[in-house]
């Protein structure tokens, strides 16, 4: 049994995979908290499909790709804050016009490219396992600065969060702070992109939040709810993904999405079977 | 700091893109003032709080709170919105909530001390939640959660309190218990700015009153203004029924608050959408 989980380890590549996807299962979980209480589920998701023109552009360039991703993933977060201020068009709609005009961008870029490139390809569908030391460094070092600038910031967005013009008339910068949070978004949908993809990404922001809110009544317990089934499914996944030789990003998502589901059934508050017992009862 | 006067009005005009919610407002709130703020449906009162708390620029005109422009002592300002505003599906707790009104003092990175907890403490005993400390908010009923929030404001120990609806749709216990706790503030040098559409709660309670449509209609102490049947036909445009035993009824306020900013949250119950 324990062989099962040691022989895998063996391979560099299952070491470098097993990090970064911890790495960014945390990060997405801490920044998930904040995106299920905003409702930025749908911001997230134009976000990393705005990353696809930078990777294509810094690949045409010839500059790091992630360079690229970052710059686009970043400013499109900004540029979405900005519209949301401004609210003289309805938010959702402009974040779906912003969302299909730049993965276009993206696509009609890639198609000018001769030949099959399989970095790109990569970053459409993600794979942890391959992702370089190089790579891994840079996940880890992006993935940290987005970790600590949340913990230092915890109450700061808490309360911007929760409660902005009240945060804002005692003198909190809420405006800024949501714009920090926005290009936090940002590097941390860059972070993710290499282990799950584009199209998966906004699964490793959402769901395990989501689940921890349906377990638990405090922001603290949320964090921490989150990150663990965050943990728990990178890992599992990596080991699915191992055993089975199936698609690593969506092996992780998949067990995610499972603990969800699970979570909507044992909910101590809107549960099924919370439901049932509450009819029996009456 | 000019001496005595908490928020001074000058001219202020102020609305959302192209409406304009306020006009030539002018309005002097001294130091210790107990001031409720009167009006119909949209008539501009919560955004004539707004305006105090720094959270919208006047277009044109003169705002002065605490002797400065608004926002610059905003520690000592304690604003509440409207229950309506408050996602109370958020998963944070009673006491978490009023712990946020430390968060300024408190500073980035830091966890709260033993004087922050000591007077999250005693807000949450002023209002009668210490019981319920641990509750998540959507448990509350009502009047609870009215107790809440003003336990935050408490918390942060401020000059002036701006106060959007705190006794609107909450028993008549917790109306006169958080009334209670408000006379108290203003008696111990505190401002206290709330806005309300219950006229007889206004008459009984408030010391001050401003009735508002769009612009001042008529400001002073509360008994003088707020049951004159002239002032109050101008300010509610005719809807408004005086009974003989004063109480006024106002019969166009199914819906009591402002038209919301298009980016402000609102939500009419607790279901998360």
């Amino acid at each position: 049994m324990i062989d099962l989980l040691l022989d895998p380890l063996a391979y560099g590549f299952m070491q470098r995979g097993l990090v970064a996807a911890l790495v960014v299962g945390v990060v997405c979980a801490v920044m998930g908290a904040f995106v299920v209480l905003k409702g930025l589920a749908f911001i997230g998701d134009a976000v990393s499909h705005a990353a696809f023109p930078g990777l294509v552009i810094a690949y045409l360039v010839g500059i790091p790709l992630y360079i690229g991703a970052t710059i686009a993933a970043v400013a499109t977060a900004l540029a979405i804050g900005v519209v949301a201020r401004r609210g003289n068009l309805r938010f959702d709609t402009a974040v779906g016009v912003i969302f299909a005009g730049t993965f276009a961008l993206g696509i009609l870029l890639f198609s000018t490219i001769k030949g099959y490139v399989a970095d790109l390809f990569s970053y459409l569908l993600g794979n942890v396992l391959s992702i370089t030391a190089a790579d891994l460094v840079q996940v880890v070092i992006l993935g940290s600065i987005v970790f600590v600038t949340v913990l230092v910031l915890r109450k700061e967005l808490l309360y911007a969060t929760f409660d902005p013009a009240g945060a804002a008339a005692s003198g909190l910068p809420v405006a800024r702070l949501e714009f920090l949070l926005l290009a936090l978004l940002g590097v941390t949908i860059v972070v993710s992109i290499q282990a799950v993809g584009i199209i998966l990404v906004v699964a490793m922001l959402v769901t395990p939040a989501a689940s921890a809110q349906l377990l638990v009544v405090r922001f603290g317990q949320l964090i921490s709810v989150a990150v663990a089934i965050a943990v728990v499914s990178t890992v599992l996944g990596l080991y699915v993904s191992f055993y089975l030789s199936v698609a690593s990003g969506a092996a992780i998502v998949l067990i995610e999405t499972v603990i969800f589901v699970a979570a909507l059934v044992l909910s101590p508050r809107s549960g099924v079977l919370a439901a049932r017992r509450a009819r029996a009862t009456v | 700091m000019t001496t005595g006067i908490a928020v001074r009005l000058e001219g202020v005009r102020a609305g959302y893109g192209d409406r304009v919610a306020l006009e030539a407002v002018d309005l002097t709130i001294p130091v210790g003032s107990l001031l409720a703020v009167i009006g119909p449906n949209g008539a501009g009162k919560s955004t004539l709080l707004k305006v105090i708390a720094g959270l919208l620029p006047a277009r044109s005109g003169t705002v002065e709170v605490l002797g400065d422009m608004p926002g610059r002592h905003a520690h000592q300002v304690a604003y509440v919105p409207q229950a309506e505003t408050v996602d109370w599906a958020f998963p944070v707790t009673v006491g978490e909530v009023v712990t946020m009104g430390r968060y300024p003092t408190i500073g980035i990175a830091r966890r709260p001390g033993p004087i922050d907890r000591a007077a999250v403490a005693d807000a949450l005993d002023t209002v009668g939640m210490t019981a319920s400390r641990d509750r998540q908010i959507g448990e509350l009923s009502g009047g609870q959660r009215r107790r809440v929030f003003l336990a935050r404001a408490l918390a942060s120990d401020p000059d002036l309190y701006l106060l959007d609806e705190p006794v609107t749709g909450v028993d008549s216990t917790t109306q006169e218990d958080l009334m209670a706790v408000l006379v108290g503030q203003a008696g111990a040098g505190k401002t206290v700015v709330a806005t309300t559409h219950d006229l007889a709660s206004a008459a009984h309670h408030f010391r001050d009153a401003a009735l508002v449509n769009r612009r001042i209609v008529a400001s002073g102490p509360a008994k003088d203004i707020v049951l004159d049947q002239r002032l109050l036909a101008e300010t509610y445009g005719g809807h408004v029924l005086v009974l003989p035993d004063l109480t006024g009824l106002v019969l166009d306020d199914a819906h009591h608050h402002d038209q919301a900013a298009a980016h402000e949250p609102h939500y009419h119950d607790d279901a998360r959408p």
